[in-house]
């Protein structure tokens, strides 16, 4: 066996304790901690997808939320169609169609956006990707049917082959497995000689453009993969919640994404995964306080995330790095 | 569409781009000279909005408390350069970024903590309540004609400051090399504190204005900062002209796009189609414009010449 990292262990360790503890706790009747960490796994999924581009391509996306909302509505209006009538051709439950959907529908859009936006660089890109998850949101907020501004209560959950996602603990199977799957895929795609020009393209571009390489190709088509994976997400959060609201995609939650990212260590391959891990434990913990505190928890929340920016570099994945490693 | 109809949105459009304005000069000021993204702008101009409430409560008069208002958001906005953001200039973007988004759930927080989670209506003085007739049967609410006015003076006066006084000067050198002007023996760190300290003034100020109509309210910062950062970017990051420029044109757009985009669509489509589509399309008008203009002039229109 080859020798491992510290962080490697950490990896394992963290994996581990996030396949096996929250199902204990359902099992032994604490339901609430099952659903916390189905959550937990779901946004860590997401910020994977974000930590592709942005960690390790450089690419500060402000938007990914609109992916996120993207993919919980490919979920809710077909459900909503099969429930309701109209729409015949996308009225169903089926997953077959569900998660196509949702992957393709972001794919779609990250790679019409992605287009305009990766013209641009530094705060430009930061800004066009939020307008554009700004024009999404606006256009789910005006289309009544879909409930607007209210939201939209998902029914009827996607119908899977292998999965009964009404039942908690193979709900917590599928996202925990989609989650190994995304860590797989990122860390397979990061490795790759793909993976190698889009970090030489973050750390310089015109090397890597005198070099021969489309460098746009490239980040566009990391942007796309990140973008699909995020709405892939979308999907199982909208399973897993039933109801979704164009709430999800308001920039707040891409800047919460982006906070997990950085928090557990960009560009490394854990770090999303603690991010996402810490923020919905403090979460929890700080609006759970005693009354008045609790209602006040975006303050302490807030203090902590200044300071995570101002005085830990490289996230907690970093902490736990040696030198060589980064 | 008639024509008193007209002039009242094409008048609220230009309040609404004077707003914006004074919210996005601010911002553009310590983007350009700083290099700072500071999402927590639009938490000075709800800040500016309570406290002018609370003062308007303890003395007894709104235009008073404006008066007294700007300096303490003048102060908050110093303290937050020199707590935070000084020791952010020399990071990137995204750090920036994250903190000022920190620095929103505090300020937003200690809103809720100290006025509580509903909004605070500002009551005006009746010499403003009333309307004012301009023309025949054509009747315009005093106070929007006030904000207006007050908006056109804050550009004017930011105009003099900026190209004819030796602060001016300065922030216009600092704009264009801060390395030199820190050269030249010019107090550099006290030029960005007063220029953050001016920044937050201009955007409570915006706060302090639109408060009477709208109430003070915690969402409010949060609403304004996304279309500031909208301004800034199609005028062009650093230049107050463009900031100037790109704010009328935001507002009238996205306030004329609002009210008649349905009868503008009603021309060549049916009306329940009309209907339908106009809502959801001028809503994303903004970003619509904004995604354009980066696509095709990724300065802005109007880019500062030396940066």
């Amino acid at each position: 066996m080859p020798t491992m990292s510290k962080r490697g262990w950490i990896t394992l360790v963290v994996l581990i304790l996030l396949a096996v503890l929250p199902p204990l706790f359902y099992l032994g009747g604490q339901a609430f901690y099952l659903d916390l960490a189905t959550r937990l796994v779901i946004l860590a999924i997401a910020a994977v997808s974000l930590n592709l581009i942005l960690g390790y391509g450089g690419l500060v996306s402000f938007g990914h939320a609109a992916f996120v909302g993207l993919g919980a509505y490919a979920v809710g209006i077909p459900a909503h169609h099969w429930l309701y009538g109209g729409w015949d051709a996308i009225a169903t439950l089926s997953g077959w169609l569900h998660i196509p959907l949702a992957v393709g529908v972001t794919a779609l859009f990250a790679l019409l956006t992605g287009l305009v936006c990766l013209r641009t660089k530094g705060v430009y890109f930061i800004m066009i990707t939020m307008a554009f998850a700004q024009m999404v949101y606006y256009l789910i907020v005006s289309i009544e049917e879909y409930g607007g501004d209210d939201g939209l209560v998902i029914d009827s959950r996607t119908e899977l082959a292998f999965f009964d996602l009404d039942k908690p603990l193979q709900m917590y199977a599928l996202c925990f497995l989609s989650l190994l799957v995304a860590l797989g895929l990122v860390r397979m795609i990061v490795n790759s000689r793909f993976g190698m020009v889009l970090q030489g393209a973050k750390g310089n571009p015109e090397r890597m453009a005198t070099l021969g390489f489309n460098t746009y190709a490239y980040r566009l088509t990391a942007y796309v993969i990140s973008g699909a994976m995020c709405g892939y997400a979308g999907a199982l959060l909208g399973n897993f919640t039933t109801f979704i609201s164009p709430e999800m995609m308001d920039w707040h939650r891409s800047g919460e994404l982006m906070f997990m990212v950085i928090l557990g260590g960009a560009a490394t391959t854990i770090g999303p995964v603690l991010g996402a891990t810490v923020f919905i434990v403090l979460e929890e913990v700080l609006s759970s306080l005693p009354h008045p505190f609790g209602i006040y928890w975006q303050l302490p929340f807030g203090l902590l995330l200044i300071l995570v920016v101002m005085f830990i570099r490289g996230g907690l994945a970093g902490l736990f790095s040696g030198r060589k490693e980064r | 569409m008639d024509t008193t109809l007209l002039v009242i949105q094409v008048l609220n459009g230009l309040q609404l781009g004077l707003l914006l304005f004074l919210v996005a000069s601010g911002l553009t000021l310590v983007f350009g000279i700083l290099d700072f993204v500071n999402l927590a702008h639009g938490s000075l101009y709800m800040l500016g909005a309570f406290v002018c409430a609370s003062l308007t409560y303890a003395l007894g008069n709104f235009l008073l408390a404006v008066v007294v208002a700007l300096p303490v958001v003048g102060v908050i906005g110093y303290l937050t350069e020199r707590v935070v953001a000084r020791s952010l200039y020399a990071r990137d973007h995204l750090d920036q970024v994250l903190a000022t988004f920190g620095l929103i759930l505090v300020f937003d927080t200690s809103a809720h903590v100290i006025w509580g989670p509903e909004g605070i209506a500002v009551p005006l003085p009746d010499w403003l309540n009333g309307q004012v007739a301009l023309g025949s049967g054509l009747e315009v609410p005093t106070f929007r004609l006030l904000i207006i006015a007050a908006g056109l003076a804050a550009a004017g006066g930011l105009f003099w400051l900026v190209n004819y006084t030796r602060l001016g000067m300065l922030i216009r050198a600092g704009a264009s090399n801060r390395t030199m002007v820190s050269a030249l023996g010019i107090d550099i760190q006290m030029l960005f504190s007063l220029v953050f300290a001016l920044g937050a003034m201009l955007a409570g100020l915006a706060g302090m204005l639109i408060a009477p109509i709208t109430e003070a309210n915690i969402g409010m910062g949060n609403s304004i900062i996304i279309t500031a950062f909208v301004v800034i970017i199609v005028g062009g990051i650093g230049s107050i002209k463009g900031a100037f420029i790109a704010a009328l044109l935001i507002g009238l757009i996205d306030t004329l796009g609002r009210a008649f985009l349905d009868d503008l669509f009603g021309l060549f489509m049916s009306s329940a189609a009309a209907e339908n589509s106009a809502p959801a399309v001028s809503a994303m008008l903004i970003y619509l414009i904004m995604a354009l203009v980066l696509a095709l002039r990724p300065q802005g229109l109007f880019p500062p010449k030396v940066r």
